[in-house]
């Protein structure tokens, strides 16, 4: 029999990004609340000191910092025809565990999503016509805009200290910046990192070619910052260990330096670690939350009753828990019916290799997790894809984060894989050589999904999730249409050999591309279409709210966090400043 | 020169490997003049391929000191005997069955179980053809042998050869470019190669100097003062050892 503990106001599933602001959000507005965080709790003293920390081995390789797949992972499969297979080891994507969630590893590219990003498919057919969309593509709208989301955005970004160059203040465009992106109330809170050599070398390529470099927003700080919480940061030092790494420094951006600490003394917050939700209970209606069971470290089962319960574990665990809970109808591939668990979508990345002459020096290693150069002019709806047959799109942008060696070092194709000869060309080619990420948008179709593994299960005995995926048709025009660009881009930065080739299917788990993970509780307008409103409230359980890049109905060009933070901080004020006051829904169906 | 606080170096590249190999019952061995201590995984059969294999995939040549000489095959002996050998985190529940390469490794092996399933059934295809020990193959035969093990997925007592082959290339890489305190990259040869500083990184004042050449030398993370390194016995299991 499960222990009981008192009723809260608030429960928390994840304290990582999402649960560290809406404890924040939800004890400033009065609210008793617990979090409840799987992982070890960890902070930037002890936990991420150098040099320890700089430990290619340990973090990169052994992964320390992610989820243990031991315990829990998932099984994949192409198509539901084929037969999924436990991932038995983390390859594509890294989601991280612990106390201060993915932030803590993560790299710190913190774009805003495009208004065509949250309005995807109405602009699509605006633009191109209704019969443009292939059927099996399933993109939507969120339900917001970006005039919407902005002063969510300005809030995180300003949480955060984000360095970078603004394009766009109001509606007056500002040189130096993302002429593309939409109107922000105000300038970055610090200014643009250091663009190191092969950025500067891209940027000027660019240039020459016609399009409009600017640099990479990011959350390893530029110069010191205090945020609005009166947390500060320290000017990051180009160490190259940074994403799947603590940053010892300060000077990345995570849930440790920005936030923790403050929601960490409130006296109406607990925080619980090593503590597994297995599910959320509902009434016998199944209508309301009651709260949820978990099971803590040492094993024993606890219920812990709450008349809110905030779902903010990483994406795929998101879908993962409300599968378990049964929360919502489970997405059928073959009848298009059901919502949890559809649109899962990913990012279609591919990159263009420059290998230099040895008298160019690129020092790979001096590098942050989010510098560099990029520009928007293949990204979303910034350009016409009338001609081109397919939607979405990709920045383009030499944003190398590290030279660790184990990782990185670069080969022309053609060197064999061991030998004196791979060695002499891994010891020519290590110091000169740079490379553009293609990083692109994914696409929702109806083939793409998560649900319930019918054989594997995790180590408390539950299933393991179920991911059917492969790169959509669409997004591998896209790469190859914007590949060939980056390509492009990369023969005019004048090195000796250029390589390199747009994604391709299948698509292939154990190669890391990225832990953008999207979709599967997306929000939207439509309970038929959306498991969330718009202020991410279940549709079917009105005292739930789930958060997450588990909302987004596809994924966009961009990196997720920035949305993820503004989604977070949207929810938090609907919930204090609305649902608080009239508890119920939101957004009647 | 930085000073080794345990296991020492071993001279000679290819030359009388077998004569290097300590059966993991030995205390210590005197080579070269310095104290060596035994293998905590590796028997003397398994060494007896290990350090004349990763001599192939990573030779000493005119650019410098290649895995052997990095003390790989040690790297590899501390790996197999700990965590990660044992399979942390490794999801290992059945049913077992082949997958697809994009599903990824469906084995039920452990690593540990893996190199000594393999190397057993390398010790007895070599046999089944004559061949008395990789160690005794001329270089060009062993490079044979390995890309023949590569290239095929050739039984070795249940692992496919081109899943051990893979498993071994990427350890002995990990052990040429790794942090010497796991015992590999000895002296730092693999980063001194490429021009890799090591784990003491502060460059926000050389970042934007373009194309400067950076010739610190390198630092491991376990160096002090005196340029001693010390040496991690074991990886432990966990991000840290903190209490929940």
């Amino acid at each position: 029999m499960a222990e009981r503990k008192d009723a809260v106001d608030a429960v928390l599933i994840g304290v990582g990004m999402v649960g560290t602001i809406l404890g924040r959000e939800l004890t400033r507005a009065g609210l008793k609340v617990v979090g409840l965080e799987r992982g070890e709790p960890r902070y930037t003293v002890p936990d991420f000191q150098g040099p320890h920390m700089h430990d290619e081995l340990r973090y990169s390789v052994h992964k320390a910092l992610m989820q243990d797949t031991a315990k829990e992972t998932l099984t994949f499969r192409h198509k539901a025809s084929d037969t999924a297979l436990p991932t038995r080891r983390l390859g594509s994507f890294l989601p991280g565990t612990g106390l201060g969630g993915s932030l803590v590893h993560w790299n710190g590219q913190t774009y805003r999503f495009q208004d065509t990003d949250f309005r995807m498919r109405s602009r699509t057919v605006e633009r191109y016509g209704k019969n443009f969309l292939g059927e099996d593509v399933t993109i939507q709208d969120w339900g917001v805009t970006a005039a919407d989301m902005e002063p969510y955005y300005d809030r995180f970004e300003y949480l955060l200290g984000v360095s970078g160059k603004a394009g766009n203040i109001k509606g007056r465009k500002i040189a130096g910046g993302n002429p593309f992106e939409d109107p922000r109330s105000r300038e970055y809170p610090t200014r643009p990192q250091k663009e190191p050599y092969g950025s500067a070398l891209f940027r000027k390529a660019a240039e020459g070619l016609g399009y409009h470099p600017f640099p990479q927003p990011s959350s390893n700080l530029s110069e010191p910052y205090q945020n609005p919480e009166g947390l500060s940061l320290k000017t990051c030092t180009f160490c190259g260990f940074c994403e799947r790494y603590g940053c010892e420094h300060y000077a990345k951006a995570t849930m440790q330096t920005t936030l923790l600490p403050l929601l960490l003394q409130q006296k109406s917050f607990e925080l619980r670690t090593g503590c597994k939700v297995l599910r959320i209970n509902v009434d016998s209606a199944r209508k309301t939350a009651t709260g949820v069971t978990y099971v803590n470290g040492s094993g024993q089962e606890i219920e812990q009753p709450a008349s809110l319960v905030i779902l903010g574990a990483f994406a795929l665990n998101n879908v993962h828990l409300m599968l378990l809970s049964r929360i919502g109808e489970p997405y059928d591939p073959s009848s298009g019916k059901g919502v949890v668990g559809r649109n899962y979508a990913y990012q279609t990345t591919s990159s263009a290799t420059v290998f230099f002459d040895e008298s160019v020096n690129i020092n790979p290693f001096m590098r942050s997790g989010a510098c560099g150069t990029v520009m928007a002019d293949f990204v979303s709806d910034n350009f016409d894809h009338g001609p081109l047959g397919f939607v979405g799109g990709a920045y383009v942008g030499e944003v190398m984060s590290h030279g660790r060696p184990i990782e990185y070092h670069p080969t022309p194709p053609g060197t064999p894989g061991w030998g004196s000869a791979w060695k002499e060309a891994v010891a020519r080619h290590y110091n000169h050589t740079s490379s553009l990420n293609v990083h692109g948008s994914s696409v929702a179709t109806r083939y793409n999904y998560l649900d319930l593994d019918p054989t594997y299960k995790d180590a408390w005995g539950l299933p393991l999730m179920r991911m059917t995926f492969d790169f959509p048709e669409n997004d591998l025009k896209m790469s190859a249409y914007v590949t060939q660009k980056a390509l492009e881009i990369a023969q005019a930065m004048s090195g000796r050999q250029v390589v390199g080739s747009p994604r391709k299917a299948p698509y292939n788990i154990t190669q890391y591309q990225t832990t953008h993970n999207t979709g599967g509780t997306i929000m939207g307008t439509d309970p038929a279409t959306s498991v969330v409103n718009r202020y991410l409230q279940s549709w079917d359980v009105a005292n739930l709210f789930v958060i997450g890049a588990s909302n987004f109905p596809q994924n966009a060009s961009y990196n997720p966090t920035d949305t993820v933070g503004a989604l977070a901080y949207w929810a938090a004020d609907a919930i204090v400043n609305r649902y608080l006051k009239a508890p119920g829904s939101l957004m009647p169906a | 020169m930085e000073r080794v606080s345990r296991r020492a170096f071993l001279r000679g590249a290819g030359a009388a490997a077998a004569a290097i190999v300590t059966p993991a019952c030995n205390r210590t061995e005197q080579t070269a003049g310095r104290q060596r201590a035994p293998y905590a995984f590796l028997n003397a059969d398994e060494a007896a391929f290990i350090e004349p294999a990763v001599a192939r995939l990573i030779p000493a040549d005119t650019l410098g000191p290649g895995a052997l000489e990095a003390d790989v095959p040690a790297f590899i002996d501390l790996q197999l005997a700990g965590a990660w050998g044992a399979g942390e985190r490794l999801y290992r529940s059945g049913p077992w069955q082949a997958g697809t390469a994009e599903q990824g490794y469906q084995l039920a092996f452990t690593p540990a179980e893996l190199f000594r399933t393999a190397l057993r059934g390398i010790g007895d295809d070599l046999r089944k053809s004559g061949r008395n020990g990789f160690a005794k193959l001329n270089v060009q035969d062993q490079d044979a042998y390995l890309k023949s093990l590569e290239s095929e997925s050739r039984d070795l007592a249940g692992v496919p050869s081109n899943i051990f082959f893979q498993s071994l290339l990427e350890v002995t890489v990990e052990g040429f470019f790794s942090d010497p305190v796991y015992g590999g990259n000895k002296d730092m040869v693999g980063w001194k190669l490429i021009g890799f500083p090591g784990a003491y990184a502060n460059y926000y004042e050389l970042v934007d100097q373009h194309g400067i050449a950076f010739k610190r030398a390198p630092m491991s993370l376990g160096q002090d003062a005196s340029g001693t390194i010390h040496m991690h016995p074991v990886e432990p299991a966990q991000a840290n050892g903190k209490a929940k």
